[in-house]
């Protein structure tokens, strides 16, 4: 377990296409449906507790079946297996984002990511993302998490910390809010996270125990979904999503 | 069926030994980076197959005059968004960019790409593992000060293209101060003055970019 790779993948200035992402934040603004730091700190709230659990219970998931294709590996049971299945559970992650906008997004980030990856920590469960087309990013982020150590627990956790601190950049660029504010806006929706993230983890944890993707938790937004339609069509937009 | 459930994918192909040979364009806001990048293609496209990646500050827009102006057709060119970073996108994460880039390549196996950043400031320098070569776009109606205020751009770029000398009497700079600065501060690398208004065809940089894709090719 290496402290060091966990806060690798933490860290925004890690290349994964993160920064031309605003999370829904950019939508939102351009409609003045948020201009202040209270209005940011409530999208954050609804975010985590809805579409959040999906990449977090997804992310854990995929760390917890990154944890046992390794390991079958380790024990000289060949590389393959469980391998094959990566492609339901990418099409499990489809299915809870209505939005093709939001897959699209979802999906250049795991891209983005799995390239930095790919170099840093090439495992079999990453080399097996690699040969899949373009794999959404809480997928990769769990794979990725495993490979430098981490727990299922730990790779929700990170998807909720990128959903919280990519919104959060977006809203100071945007709307120049005060960014020391809104650091510790982002402590609050952080500490928010902590309980979604165990309750994401445990539903993973189940679905992976039934090998069934399934059984991920499905919550979203209707607005958050029609925003990210609208905005990929918009003609003057600063980030992609 | 959606269509991003359809999108392929393409090896990962880092600014590396094979491929095209790929060319950075940056320099700041309305110096000349668009125009130029339409001089090279409407100079070179007859023998060369070329692919445009543009990285605009904010929406379309660069892509769009491309498209508008017919230089190429518009499956070749790709405008990446940059989240209000364009220094980002091509410098510290390059992930998108190189995205767009390999499926340009892949769709066309072209002979030369060309990646022009978002207008910036004389900091912004595009990172070799996107690019082979990158020219800095200055304009000469900056004032002739920007060369001797330096900054990577400007310093390390191989080549320096200062455009708008027809501004020069209109703005009062300093062309031959212009060139003893830049010479001063650039180590040996060439810099180029034009006015892209009027000599749209961008002669010395065509040339200039021919010949790498010519060296490239072997």
């Amino acid at each position: 377990m290496t402290l060091s790779g966990l806060l690798l993948l933490a860290d925004s200035r890690l290349p994964s296409g993160g920064h031309g992402h605003s999370g829904g934040v950019e939508a939102l603004v351009d409609r003045g449906l948020l201009r202040t730091e209270g209005d940011l700190a409530l999208f954050l709230d609804g975010r985590v507790r809805t579409g959040g659990r999906v990449p977090a219970a997804a992310s854990a998931a995929a760390c917890a079946r990154a944890g046992v294709q390794e390991s079958h590996v380790r024990a000289g049971a060949g590389g393959g297996s469980p391998g094959p299945d990566w492609g339901r559970w990418d099409a499990a992650v489809s299915a809870r984002l209505p939005s093709a906008a939001a897959r699209a997004a979802s999906r250049a980030q795991g891209s983005a990511l799995l390239r930095t990856v790919g170099r840093t920590w090439p495992t079999p469960a990453v080399d097996a993302l690699r040969a899949l087309p373009r794999v959404h990013h809480p997928l990769v982020l769990g794979a990725a998490a495993a490979a430098a150590g981490g727990t299922p627990l730990q790779a929700a956790a990170l998807a909720l910390h990128h959903l919280v601190g990519g919104a959060c950049t977006a809203a100071v660029r945007l709307l120049g809010l005060d960014p020391i504010a809104v650091a510790a806006l982002a402590a609050a929706a952080g500490r928010l996270a902590e309980p979604v993230a165990v309750e994401a983890t445990r539903i993973a944890m189940l679905a992976v125990i039934a090998d069934d993707p399934a059984g991920l938790p499905a919550d979203g937004s209707p607005l958050f979904d029609v925003l990210a339609q609208l905005h990929h069509t918009s003609e003057a937009t600063l980030f992609a999503s | 069926m959606h269509r991003d459930d359809l999108m392929t994918a393409h090896p990962p192909l880092a600014a590396g030994p094979a491929g095209p040979l790929r060319v950075g364009i940056g320099g700041p806001v309305g110096s000349g980076k668009t125009a130029l990048v339409a001089a090279l293609c409407r100079a070179l496209r007859d023998e060369l197959s070329l692919v445009v990646v543009t990285n605009d500050i904010y929406t379309e827009e660069d892509a769009e005059f491309l498209r508008r102006h017919g230089v190429l057709p518009e499956e070749r060119i790709r405008a990446v968004r940059t989240g209000c970073c364009p220094h980002t996108a091509i410098r510290d994460d390059i992930t998108a960019n190189l995205d767009a880039v390999e499926d340009l390549v892949a769709r066309h196996d072209p002979d030369l790409v060309l990646v022009e950043s978002g207008g910036d400031n004389l900091t912004a320098t595009f990172s070799y593992g996107l690019v082979h070569a990158q020219i800095f776009v200055l304009d000469v109606a900056g004032g002739d000060k920007v060369p001797r205020k330096g900054g990577p751009g400007v310093t390390r770029s191989d080549l320096l293209v200062i455009n708008k000398t027809d501004l020069a009497p209109l703005v009062g700079a300093d062309l031959q101060v212009m060139a003893a600065d830049a010479e001063g501060v650039r180590d040996g690398r060439p810099t180029l003055f034009v006015s892209l208004r009027e000599q749209p065809d961008a002669a010395g940089i065509t040339e200039w970019v021919a010949a790498r894709v010519r060296a490239r090719r072997g």
